[in-house]
């Protein structure tokens, strides 16, 4: 079912968690809030999900207003960070909970439980203790047990935060997966863009509180609507007013129309990318982007004196547009 | 070998403090033979002591669990005013002497106090059953919500608030959930609660009024047989049924508790 939030705010004291929030989340869509630390994100959630209420504005769930309801009524599969697995149940009584709690008959909780149990691949650890699985598949767990019970809505706060790097990835590409085999209505919280954009059709980006822009992660990443969102979706140079994306500055060893002089202070290998950092004669800092082969052909070294020209970029003042630069040579 | 004199230092602080003493106990309990043993303590007036602190025991346990559970939940779990001034007042039985106490029943309820005029209603609290259950109850209070705090704060919210997503309804939070996380903080709470209602005597001593047969528990009779009839190895008999419960109770646990989850 969509989801739709209208005018939610919610004070935490004297912190303003969320401040008139309004947002539609289509059905079947998988979203992600993202934002930085204490700009509300998870507060949205736990909002939609019962967890917290509203100090005013409403929330619906398909057409039903169920901002009065409590968590248990609203028909939502929840996935915390830290799993919340009970640990004093087995993978499969976790997984049932739901089920047993409805009073379900024995042996179709038995059925779907190993149905669920064989979608997260977790099947032959029904009868382990939460303590004696990994990180990874605690959380796959902690996925299925939310699954069991048929949410009308899949919540996901930072599922995958405290997880190390190459299993987040490999989660991620798994979500995406699942979300297309389940099909269910996903919001995903995370404070991290490349995840949003990896796992998200729709990310809204949040700040102290406040909605900044929705879109797809394209839309967000070409056409962002302000100096926060360009600069929370990826890596920036700020040139005064202007704003440019680290792979639109373009490097070169001779002086041409456009361009300023700079000086390389460092050349960092990752890989496949390469990251020049560079000070412009006027003291402006910035960061260049460089696949290995243009770095190779460049020979940059340390010290070295370049020319910079920004290909795109991006000047904020009220309505945003990011303009495209005649290029030459 | 710091390592050894560390170690040497700690075992001999703990025998010269508590298995010395124990041990001379139950080694003079027995000084004038079995026989007499037997007999100092199956005396109708040491058996109804016995039973008189069994039955305290027997209810003032599962209410203060109970309550004790409740107050954890409520320290923890919610916000209200006046919540600071309740986590203190719950450590007021283990920071007041219990002769203060028993002292503090025996002026409320005694002639002048405040409810004092229930004595002349017939319901008589002082030198009687209710005064001691009072004051046992009052001694025991803290232990369980001691226990059971931390062990609350450890395990946060996630799981209760997972499963209430997950469709339980509060109480099913509780039982399902909550209890289990914390069942052998509780357990252990139980223990030091029954150890101290077991072993009782100054609050009690001070309301029971100890009118033998009557409302004269255990540690009572302990002390009677010991100052005033100077049968010391009676004493010391009574003195073993008393170290016996209390290694029964701490026995039980460790049998019951699985081996992952010693505390």
């Amino acid at each position: 079912m969509g989801i739709a939030v209208i005018d939610v705010r919610k004070s935490f004291g004297d912190f303003a968690a969320l401040r008139d929030v309004s947002v539609a989340i289509p059905e079947g869509s998988l979203t992600a809030l993202l934002g930085p630390s204490g700009s509300g994100k998870s507060t949205l959630l736990r909002v939609i999900a019962g967890l917290e209420s509203p100090d005013s504005g409403q929330v619906l769930i398909g057409d039903e207003d169920v901002t009065a309801q409590p968590a248990r009524d609203r028909g939502v599969g929840m996935v915390f960070q830290h799993y919340a697995a009970f640990k004093h149940m087995t993978v499969y009584d976790n997984v049932a909970f739901g089920l047993t709690i409805r009073k379900r008959p024995k042996a179709e909780i038995a059925k779907r439980v190993h149905e669920l149990l064989e979608l997260v691949q977790l099947e032959g650890l029904a009868k382990r203790y939460p303590a004696q699985l990994s990180g990874g598949q605690r959380q796959r767990m902690a996925l299925a047990r939310a699954l069991a019970v048929e949410p009308s809505v899949l919540l996901l706060d930072e599922p995958f935060g405290a997880l190390d790097a190459r299993v987040r990835q490999e989660l991620r590409a798994w979500l995406r997966r699942l979300h297309e085999e389940v099909h269910v209505t996903t919001i995903i919280v995370t404070h991290d863009q490349e995840e949003a954009m990896e796992v998200a059709g729709q990310i809204v980006v949040l700040n102290e509180g406040r909605v900044e822009q929705v879109g797809s992660p394209r839309d967000l990443y070409e056409q962002p609507a302000n100096e926060f969102v360009m600069s929370f979706v990826g890596p920036v140079n700020r040139l005064g007013d202007t704003f440019v994306r680290p792979h639109d500055v373009e490097l070169l060893l001779e002086p041409d129309a456009g361009c300023s002089e700079a000086m390389v202070e460092r050349v960092v290998h990752l890989g496949f990318e390469v990251r020049v950092e560079l000070v412009r004669d006027d003291g402006h800092h910035l960061t260049a982007q460089l696949t290995q082969e243009q770095a190779q052909l460049l020979e940059l070294e340390r010290g070295q004196i370049v020319y910079v020209r920004p290909s795109r970029e991006t000047v904020f003042s009220g309505a945003a547009r990011p303009r495209d630069l005649p290029q030459s040579g | 070998m710091s390592r050894y004199l560390l170690r040497f230092t700690a075992l001999g602080y703990v025998a010269f403090l508590l298995l010395v003493p124990v041990g001379f106990v139950f080694y003079r309990a027995f000084g004038d033979g079995l026989g007499h043993a037997w007999d100092a303590v199956t005396t109708d007036r040491a058996i109804h002591a016995l039973e008189l602190t069994l039955m305290l025991t027997a209810i003032a346990v599962p209410a203060n669990t109970i309550v004790g559970i409740i107050l954890a939940l409520m320290l923890v779990r919610t916000r209200f005013r006046g919540r600071g001034l309740l986590n203190a007042v719950v450590d007021l039985p283990l920071a007041l002497s219990p002769v203060v106490v028993g002292l503090a029943l025996y002026l409320l309820y005694g002639r002048g106090g405040w409810l004092g005029g229930l004595a002349e209603r017939g319901v008589h609290v002082l030198f009687a059953f209710p005064g001691m259950l009072l004051a046992t109850m009052f001694v025991s209070l803290p232990f369980v919500v001691r226990e059971v705090v931390p062990v609350l704060r450890e395990i946060g919210t996630e799981q209760e608030q997972a499963a209430e997503t997950l469709g339980a309804r509060p109480f099913q939070v509780f039982r399902r959930v909550t209890f289990p996380a914390i069942r052998w903080a509780v357990a252990y709470g139980v223990v030091l609660t029954t150890a101290r209602c077991i072993g009782e005597f100054g609050a009690v001593s001070i309301v029971s009024g100890r009118i033998e047969g009557k409302t004269e528990t255990l540690p009572i009779y302990v002390q009677s047989q010991y100052a005033f009839d100077f049968d010391t190895s009676g004493a010391y008999a009574a003195s073993v049924v008393l170290a016996l419960i209390a290694i029964a109770t701490v026995v039980l646990l460790r049998v019951f508790q699985p081996k992952e989850e010693v505390l």
